[in-house]
């Protein structure tokens, strides 16, 4: 169980968001990702020019924003037009001349003259014109506020003459509207403030109010807030497209790079997999692969979207006004520097952190999988006490990444209130210069916050687009490994069906590496329908050899032979159709004991496959096992080691072949068993040129041939009796098993 | 999750509660904001005003901002203080909880599981509470707070936000309906897809032999497709939430405003100042609220990763012990005796006996082998004495008492176990073979490697005992491990060596030498020895043989040959009459 588990263990997952290694080599997988990118262009050119505009979109919006605010403040502002023409058509009425002009009709000089006088369609009574020559005595033009108090106190007709109804843009101001507005208009001191003379409006008559009233242009105002509601309309579509797009294509994009490497695995020699851990080239296909796929849609949209956000912004700022550009940038430009120092810290602090995870989970997974040696060991406190040691590492990587990075949405919203804040002082005090209108102001507070956030996007895309590279160029170098040699010309065939079962080996040599040759000079000939077999100690090369025979590794010199053809000459594929091979490590995949036995032979029958199980004397066993031959190997407890080992001996039984290799095929299943097996196995390769590789000496006392290897050397051969006859190696190893 | 909450002590618990104080003074704050903003924007707008009243204002702002700041940065140190201490605290737990398990425990939960439950599924919790903490607290109260601040404003804007709310949550739960589900299958598809690709890779020799390469690359096709379908449709349907949440956000801001333009149309002049006003900070204010509905999205987003990850810790967590821990700990006077007493075990929930009625006793110094066929249960044997598993029936004695009295360390103390698979771990050779001993000099170490026939070996390494060894690494080979692994048994001086099959890694020549020499350097410990060959066990003072669980003879070598038929099969698959 230990070492299956062992090799199960998924290799550590980055953390969302967490950057992976740094990427030796930036630019160079990044033109490497464009150019695998390629066939994806026109999704890619589509979203990126949606992105583009939806981000042109989004900066037309506040300009638009700050217009419909504009409009909406004219409806906070008096009509002063009106207001000065109603005051001057007063004023033309109530000055000291047009007083003069009338008190020469009406003020009574005679006491005789009783008549009415009649003036602009007013008729002035005498008691009228009695009362007004009164209070003309007390009359003096230079001060208003009497004047306005003394007009007040004349009598009505009077008052028609002097303010008569007139008409102003087409509405009528009667008198009385006027002696209001003169009453409440008149003795407002210029101090006082806007919510004061508001009031006061609010008091005129309905005539001047309707003049004097702020007025919106509704109708702009509706044209603007259409024209937005489609602007936020398409931008929302644009992006969506947008994501969508996206999300297809980093999604396809991905399946695509799983797809490569999971060919890649079957296109590369042997020889790679000793070097690379299983984990390693997993963690390749999920958590490389996912982190490119996830960051990759995201970043690409946001490169582009926010660049655009960027430089829009930075080119509407500066065409609306350049000292106000000014100040957003440089009141920004401070939180970013403080930014960027942490973001480069937070970093630091985020690789170490999956470094020290790392640890940790190899830590974990030590003594998780020796368990049983752990505990019977006592070992539990040492483990402990180093698992304290490296989940404290963690724990202080992970409190100070997280507060670092954690810092960024705040200083973000600060930074935001600060170029708020800037904007507004200095607009402010250009606007009391004159010299921008209120807009201005509303449409840099947007700009301020578009202009921040791109940035701070553009600081994150980099991360992203760091941990892109570094898990693109893990895939990559992966996907350009040297493959194993293209054997599409080689011309030699051997038929299954036909092959004799010669095999020759002529001065084999061999190393895995180029500097260590384990098969020295190897040297032998196999007739048809021998049953050989290899022994020796560990290290002796005797599981090189048939790594040679199925050419899983190309030999460094000599020749193997088969039915007098090389294997030089033969494609591997056509080599693995001829052996039927049986591993010692029990290979089963998730799935049925049938999908097991059968395998990826396409026709077998269910009676073909008992067949095989009756043959290695594991049927009575599966028809105890609920659901019989479709039961899931995988539920693994009720099946021992050696009965996985004879499963898979029963896959090998179905592939038929004219070669069959047993490397230590039986180690695991009791002699009696394995006895069982072996003569199911002699039946089954009559004829047939069978391989075996045993340490049990049992095993092979019948064997044919007997080949005892030693450091990479046959040393003897020959049957058993013949080799125990010459007293040497093979005996001494044999008679081993009797002393005690 | 609530329940993994509680590794949270005092001072964890009032941490929590200043970091809620904190956040409600920076929403507080930031609530604040708004209202400077619209008197800048009045004192802006009116004629004749001054810089001063203006910068006034502003650095009132400025000081609520970094008042806000000051106070999320205080909440940020916290909760990753409280986050990175509940990783630390849950992971300690976990990996004590796994290391109290007994082999049944691990076997139901599979080594690898126990361990992406250790890390990575830890740390989806951790992200969720260091992310959705400060989300968690912040949202209702900015909801709350700003709803208070709006409310009574004006009835035609409320109504607008609480339509622009309610089309939020709308979205928020079809896509919550559509994509949780899949988010929750994701993490299969994912495993499935580990699966395809370990199975090739770990098969390879397998796949290439029978030229099932294509065979094994469909396999793999359909779990990235199935994976990448889901995938997609996730991202697709996400892609769709932030462009809405921006287009309901932007549409609210500008119904305000229009409403707010029919509203002054027909106000008198004196409401219209107040209107314009409140039209700002209630769009401001309408706005907060917005983004608080967001934040519980995101939430909803982060919960269903980390509930799934907290279920998994907390069915680890809360699994029952199927060993319990006895208390005997006085040293024994008997040394190295043992004794089966009718014993009979099953797995859990497994309908059929593993082993039926064993009883044997072994005296001290004694070697007791056991023999059997594939699955006859010679290993279980040795799991019951190491109370890996515990008996369904009967009893075990060691020097006399039953082991489940013995305190888990004292029966352990007593025994030196070589399992089938040799253990290495990732140190140095003498770290191995003195692994789990408190003092072991370092002659004890080249003693015990001497015995074991691993001392040619290390001597031959470049830093000798120094020398790193590793699981994996070809450095050393299988034989070899088994021998250090042997070593470390010897080094521990045990009362009992309980030898599981440990010698048939080892070629027939050195398994001579290493039982001859154990035989000679240590003659008073007891051997439990179960083996395959009959060479290995021919010399036991007791044999067992098992055949299906059941014991089908007892005795030495020469009595089982004539009387025990299994036996006699075992033995003539290996030798010959005559040979023997």
């Amino acid at each position: 169980m230990k070492e299956e588990e062992r090799k199960s263990t998924p290799p550590r997952r980055h953390g969302p968001g967490a950057p992976g290694e740094k990427p030796k080599d930036l630019s160079g997988t990044l033109k490497k990702l464009a150019v695998s990118l390629k066939g994806y262009l026109p999704i890619i050119i589509i979203a990126l020019v949606l992105a583009a505009a939806g981000s042109v979109l989004a900066i037309i919006g506040p300009n638009k924003l700050s217009d419909l605010t504009d409009e909406i403040t004219k409806g906070l502002v008096v009509n002063q037009k009106n207001i000065k023409l109603i005051t001057s058509d007063i004023a033309t009425n109530l000055n000291e001349e047009k007083l003069k002009e009338i008190s020469m009709k009406i003020v009574v000089m005679n006491p005789l003259d009783t008549n009415d006088v009649v003036i602009n369609n007013s008729t002035v009574s005498y008691n009228d014109r009695v009362e007004y020559t009164k209070l003309m005595q007390s009359i003096n033009y230079k001060d208003q506020k009497s004047m306005i108090t003394l007009f007040n106190k004349m009598p009505l007709s009077v008052k028609k003459v002097l303010l008569p109804d007139s008409m102003i843009e087409k509405i009528k101001l009667t008198t009385n509207d006027k002696i209001k507005f003169l009453n409440v208009m008149g003795n407002v001191d210029k101090n006082v403030n806007a919510s004061t003379i508001y009031k006061k409006i609010d008091k005129l008559p309905n005539g001047i109010k309707t003049l004097v009233k702020p007025k919106m242009n509704m109708d702009k105002i509706k044209q603007i807030v259409i024209f937005m509601i489609s602007l936020y309309l398409l931008s929302a579509l644009f992006n969506i497209v947008q994501g969508v797009l996206l999300a297809i294509l980093s999604n396809r994009y991905a399946k695509k790079l799983r797809s490569k490497i999971s060919i890649k695995i079957n296109k590369l020699s042997l020889k790679y997999f000793d070097t690379h851990t299983t984990g390693d080239i997993l963690s390749r296909v999920t958590n490389d692969v996912d982190m490119i796929g996830m960051n990759l849609s995201q970043s690409m949209g946001t490169l582009v979207g926010a660049t655009t956000l960027f430089i829009g912004s930075i080119i509407m700022m500066f065409v609306t006004n350049w000292i106000m550009a000014l100040t957003a940038i440089a009141s920004s430009l401070f939180g970013f520097a403080f930014m960027s120092v942490v973001l480069k810290r937070s970093q630091k602090y985020f690789l170490q952190r999956q470094v020290e995870l790392g640890k940790l989970n190899g830590h974990i997974e030590e003594i998780y999988s020796n368990h049983n040696v752990v505990k019977a060991y006592n070992g539990t406190y040492d483990a402990s006490k180093k698992f304290d040691v490296l989940n404290q590492n963690v724990y202080e990587c992970n409190r100070k990444s997280q507060f670092l990075s954690g810092l960024m949405p705040s200083m973000m919203n600060f930074i935001g209130n600060f170029g708020y804040v800037s904007v507004c002082v200095v607009g402010a005090m250009l606007v009391i210069d004159n010299k921008i209108s209120f807009g201005v102001i509303v449409a840099f507070m947007v700009y301020v916050r578009l202009f921040t956030s791109p940035l701070s996007q553009l600081g994150q895309t980099m991360t992203a687009v760091q941990s892109i590279a570094a898990a693109a160029e893990r895939v990559f170098e992966f996907t350009e490994e040297v493959e194993m040699e293209d054997e599409s010309k080689l011309t030699g065939k051997l038929n299954p069906k036909k092959v004799k079962g010669n095999i020759e080996f002529r001065h084999v040599k061999f190393g895995y590496n180029d500097d260590k040759v384990i098969i020295k000079d190897f040297n032998c000939l196999i007739k048809p329908g021998q049953k050989v077999a290899i022994v020796g100690p560990t290290g002796a090369g005797k599981t090189t050899m048939v790594n040679l025979l199925m050419k899983f590794y190309n030999i460094k010199d000599g020749d193997i032979l088969i039915d007098r053809v090389s294997t030089k000459n033969l494609k591997r594929e056509n080599i693995h159709d001829l052996f039927i091979m049986v591993l010692q490590d029990t290979w089963l995949f998730d799935g049925t004991i049938k999908e097991n036995v059968k395998y990826n032979k396409a026709k077998v029958s269910d009676k073909e496959i008992e067949k095989a199980l009756q043959t290695v004397g594991i049927d009575h066993f599966v028809k105890s096992l609920p659901g019989n031959i479709n039961y899931n190997v995988k539920n693994d407890d009720s099946i021992s080691q050696g009965q996985k080992q004879l499963l898979t001996i029963a896959r090998g039984m179905i592939k038929d072949a004219p070669f069959l290799i047993l490397d230590e095929a039986t180690s695991s299943v009791d002699t009696r068993t394995e006895e069982l097996v072996q003569k199911a196995m002699d039946k089954l390769t009559k004829g047939r040129t069978s391989f075996i590789i045993a340490h049990r000496l049992s095993t092979i006392k019948n064997a044919d041939l007997i080949l005892v290897m030693n450091e990479g050397n046959i040393i003897e051969q020959g049957n058993h009796k013949e080799l125990m006859k010459q007293n040497g190696f093979y005996a001494d190893l044999y008679n081993s098993q009797f002393k005690n | 999750m609530l329940k993994l909450l509680k590794v949270f002590k005092k001072k964890e618990c009032l941490i929590i509660l200043l970091v809620i104080a904190l956040i409600a003074f920076g929403v507080f704050l930031d609530l604040k904001i708004p209202d400077y903003m619209s008197s800048i924007t009045r004192l802006v707008q009116t004629e004749g005003t001054k810089i001063i009243d203006v910068l006034k204002e502003g650095s009132k702002m400025i000081v609520c901002a970094f008042g806000s700041l000051l106070s999320m940065v205080i909440v940020g140190y916290m909760t990753s203080y409280l986050s990175a201490t509940f990783s630390k605290k849950t992971r300690k737990k976990l990996f004590e909880k796994v290391q109290c398990f007994s082999m049944s425990e691990i076997k139901k939960f599979r080594t690898s599981s126990l361990i992406t439950r250790t890390t990575n599924d830890i740390t989806n919790i951790q992200m969720f509470i260091s992310m959705g903490l400060q989300m968690m607290i912040k949202a209702p109260i900015t909801a709350v707070w700003a709803i208070f601040k709006i409310s009574g404003k004006n009835y035609q804007w409320s109504y607008a936000t609480f339509a622009a709310v309610v089309f939020l949550l709308f979205i928020i739960i079809i896509l919550m309906k559509t994509v949780l589900p899949k988010f929750k299958i994701m993490q299969k598809l994912i495993d499935n897809l580990n699966e395809k690709t370990r199975e090739n890779l770990n098969g390879i020799r397998v796949v290439r032999a029978f030229n099932a390469e294509k065979y094994q690359e469909k396999k793999f096709e359909n779990a990235n497709d199935e994976l990448t379908k889901t995938q997609e449709f996730t991202q697709k349907m996400m892609s769709i939430m932030s462009p809405s949440m921006y287009l309901t956000m932007n549409m609210l801001t500008l119904s305000i405003y229009v409403i707010g333009a029919f509203l002054l149309n027909n106000a008198t002049m004196y409401d219209r100042l107040n209107i314009f006003s409140n039209m700002v900070v209630f769009s401001s204010y309408a706005i907060q609220v917005i983004m608080s509905f967001l934040m519980l999205a995101v939430i909803f987003v982060m919960y269903p990763r980390a509930s799934v990850s907290s279920k998994r810790v907390n069915e680890v967590i809360d699994t029952d012990l199927s060993i319990i821990d006895g208390n005997v700990i006085n040293d024994t006077k008997l040394k190295g005796e043992i004794e089966f007493k009718n014993v009979s075990f099953k797995y859990p929930d497994a309908d059929e006996y593993v082993l039926k009625n064993i009883s044997f006793k072994v005296n001290k110094g004694e070697t007791l082998a056991v023999i059997g066929s594939t699955g006859s249960g010679k290993s279980t044997i040795v799991n019951l004495i190491m109370r890996f598993y515990d008996v369904t029936e009967g009893v075990i004695l060691i020097d006399g008492i039953d082991i489940k009295e013995y305190k888990l360390e004292e029966l352990h103390k007593k025994l030196g176990y070589v399992p089938q698979k040799a253990v290495i771990f990732d140190e140095s050779v003498s770290y191995n073979i003195s692994y789990g001993k408190e003092k072991v000099s370092e002659k004890d170490v080249k003693d015990a490697a001497k015995i074991a026939q691993a001392s040619e070996f290390v001597e031959k390494m470049e830093k000798k005992y120094k020398s790193n060894v590793s699981a994996g690494g070809t450095n050393i080979s299988g034989g070899q491990k088994q021998r250090i692994a042997i070593a470390r048994a010897i080094a521990k001086k045990p009362e009992i060596f309980v030898f599981d099959d440990s010698f048939s890694a080892l070629d027939y020549k050195t398994d001579y030498v290493l039982r001859k020499e154990l035989k000679e350097k240590i003659n008073d410990a007891t051997n439990i020895i179960v083996a395959q060959r009959i060479g290995t066990i021919i010399n036991a003072d007791t044999i067992i043989v098992l055949d299906n669980g059941k014991m089908v003879g007892i005795g030495k070598h020469k009595e089982l040959l004539k009387k025990c038929k299994v036996y006699q099969e075992i033995a003539y698959s290996q030798v010959s009459k005559e040979e023997l």
